[in-house]
């Protein structure tokens, strides 16, 4: 179900941890990539690897906010809409990609380009408001410069 | 301007890097701190004074005291890197442009409490600290300063980057230590305390990021010069982080207990565009809300709780005249209500509650007793949960209530917010 790669990559991060277990997180965190999002193989794969029963994968899996229970749009945009955020404009940007791209918070656009998720907070409020788009921060934002910030994501 | 501790090199645009960290005096302290006998950095800590910068400002050389003394090994040092408060990104900077600063503030921490692992419990919202953590401590271990016989002397400290995946709650001592145990991050009841029974079972002391970072420095001056900075009761130098409607937003590092005051008027510059000041939180989206008239106040442990508030992480949000703080309160209790573990029910239901009341008072359909019935939910969740992410939701609205009571009222009745329309 993984990669070769992939196989080699969580049994290294568990080399970092006194049992198997706590290589659990980031062992979700390679599933993911390896396959965009989460699907039952994804946690049946983990599971095989670590020795972990399956149901308790997809149980800490499901806790978190950041591994994806659905299909994922090409690229990741991840918007902070937070006190500090909110008080600059940040709401004014959800609605434009809503009507720019038409994506949804939660949500895909039509063309698969963009998943939104609304954020508490990323750490960026001195710079607000502020966003993640796969792993950059783009912060500052305006209504003027999101759009041309997101023209680099195709 | 007093000399930076913490924030010292973060111009240099390479100052991530081993070799710009040693230019400016780097990695000297921690050899004089391995030639030292474990209870003697302890002791040094001690006479720094240093407290806890993740919020609780807790005593540090006593939670090591604690996890010393416990003849179980191996223990664990654990540093709290999940910077989640809302407003809070004083340690982002450090992690990203000053990681070798807390790798040794790290092996000195670990040596001081005869510790030979670490982790660092990294927030999932920070990628780019992750790939630059992961470089330093690659450097660290090729240049003998991570590993086994550290410089010679005999000891050892593994160090790993363990990444959280957007948990709020996981900024909780017992909840991190679940995440890195691999389970849901929900908080254990204490005690056991982490010192005793902390990760996989054995002595564990988390400490925040700010708070290890001022390890070398101690050292390297001594507990007596370190304690001069800052207030008697509160040490040391502190990260401020301010955010909103100042000119200057951004991270200072400032004495311990500088007033709030002027580090919004003094060093951000005063209210964006010249309007005026509406309110402060001070601390942290958890902390209670300040009006205008308590801001003279120092920003310390001791001094913003007989103020009414708290020191938190020191993340100041600043909210001019245009803000309508209904809607604040609103989305403080949406980001409560999103992160609540589930595991107390006066937090798991009350939130929601709190959250559902203030939406429809925002939403001009708030009714009589409104306020009353918030008032009530917040006293039914206060000190009835395992963590305190249900007592900070609820002193929230308590404290929005309590200094802004007339635009709540005003808001029922007008049936609208007569600030935002």
């Amino acid at each position: 179900m993984f990669s070769s790669a992939a196989i080699q990559e969580i049994e290294d991060i568990r080399a970092k941890y006194p049992n198997a277990r706590a290589a659990l997180l980031p062992a979700i965190y390679v599933a993911q990539r390896e396959f965009g999002w989460l699907p039952p193989e994804a946690y049946e794969a983990v599971a095989d690897l670590l020795n972990v029963p399956k149901a308790t994968v997809r149980g800490v899996a499901t806790f978190y906010a950041m591994y994806k229970q659905k299909p994922m749009g090409r690229h990741l945009i991840q918007l902070c809409t937070n006190v500090s955020c909110m008080i600059l404009g940040a709401e004014r940007l959800v609605d434009l990609l809503k009507s720019a791209y038409g994506v949804e918070p939660g949500g895909v656009s039509p063309d698969g380009r963009f998943s939104l998720v609304i954020m508490e907070c990323i750490g960026a409020c001195g710079t607000a408001p502020a966003m993640l788009v796969n792993d950059d921060f783009h912060e500052n934002l305006t209504e003027k410069n999101l759009q041309e910030i997101l023209e680099k994501y195709k | 301007m007093m000399e930076t501790v913490l924030l010292k090199n973060i111009e240099n645009p390479n100052s991530a890097d081993i070799a710009e960290y040693k230019k400016v005096g780097g990695y000297r302290s921690i050899g004089k701190a391995l030639g030292m006998e474990p209870q003697k950095v302890i002791d040094e800590v001690k006479r720094a004074g240093l407290r806890g910068r993740g919020g609780a400002g807790f005593p540090v050389a006593m939670k090591w005291t604690f996890a010393s003394a416990d003849p179980k090994f191996p223990k664990y040092l654990l540093c709290n890197a999940d910077e989640g408060e809302p407003g809070t990104f004083k340690d982002r900077p450090i992690l990203e442009k000053n990681p070798h600063l807390l790798i040794e503030g790290m092996v000195i921490s670990g040596h001081a409490l005869k510790a030979e692992y670490g982790y660092i419990y990294l927030r999932g919202e920070y990628p780019a600290a992750k790939h630059i953590l992961n470089a330093a401590i690659k450097q660290a271990y090729d240049n003998n300063l991570l590993g086994e016989n550290i410089l010679g002397k005999g000891i050892t400290f593994h160090l790993a980057v363990h990444q959280g995946a957007g948990a709020y709650i996981c900024g909780e001592e017992t909840a991190l230590i679940e995440s890195l145990e691999g389970d849901k991050g929900q908080p254990r009841i204490k005690p056991p305390f982490p010192v005793n029974v902390g990760v996989f079972s054995k002595p564990t002391v988390v400490n925040n990021v700010e708070t290890l970072s001022n390890l070398p420095y101690i050292i390297e001056v001594g507990g007596e010069a370190y304690a001069k900075i800052g207030t008697p009761d509160c040490p040391g130098p502190k990260i401020f982080c301010v955010s909103g409607h100042v000119e200057k937003p951004g991270v200072y590092e400032l004495p311990m207990g500088t007033k709030l005051k002027d580090i919004i008027y003094t060093h951000c510059g005063g209210i964006r565009g010249g309007k005026k000041l509406k309110a402060v939180i001070p601390g942290g989206i958890s902390t209670p809300v300040l009006p205008p008239e308590k801001i003279d106040c120092a920003m310390d442990f001791v001094n913003m709780p007989k103020n009414g508030s708290m020191l938190g992480s020191g993340a100041v949000i600043v909210m001019d005249e245009t803000v309508c703080l209904v809607k604040v309160c609103y989305r403080a209790l949406k980001f409560f209500e999103h992160e609540s573990c589930g595991k107390c029910t006066p937090c798991r239901e009350g939130t929601g509650w709190l959250r559902s009341i203030l939406g429809r008072i925002e939403n001009g359909e708030g009714a009589d007793g409104d306020i009353e019935a918030l008032l009530t939910i917040s006293a039914n969740m206060l000190g009835k949960t395992f963590c305190p992410l249900g007592d900070g939701a609820a002193s929230v609205v308590q404290n929005f209530i309590k200094h802004f009571r007339p635009e709540f009222e005003e808001h029922i009745k007008a049936k609208k917010c007569a600030v935002s329309g």
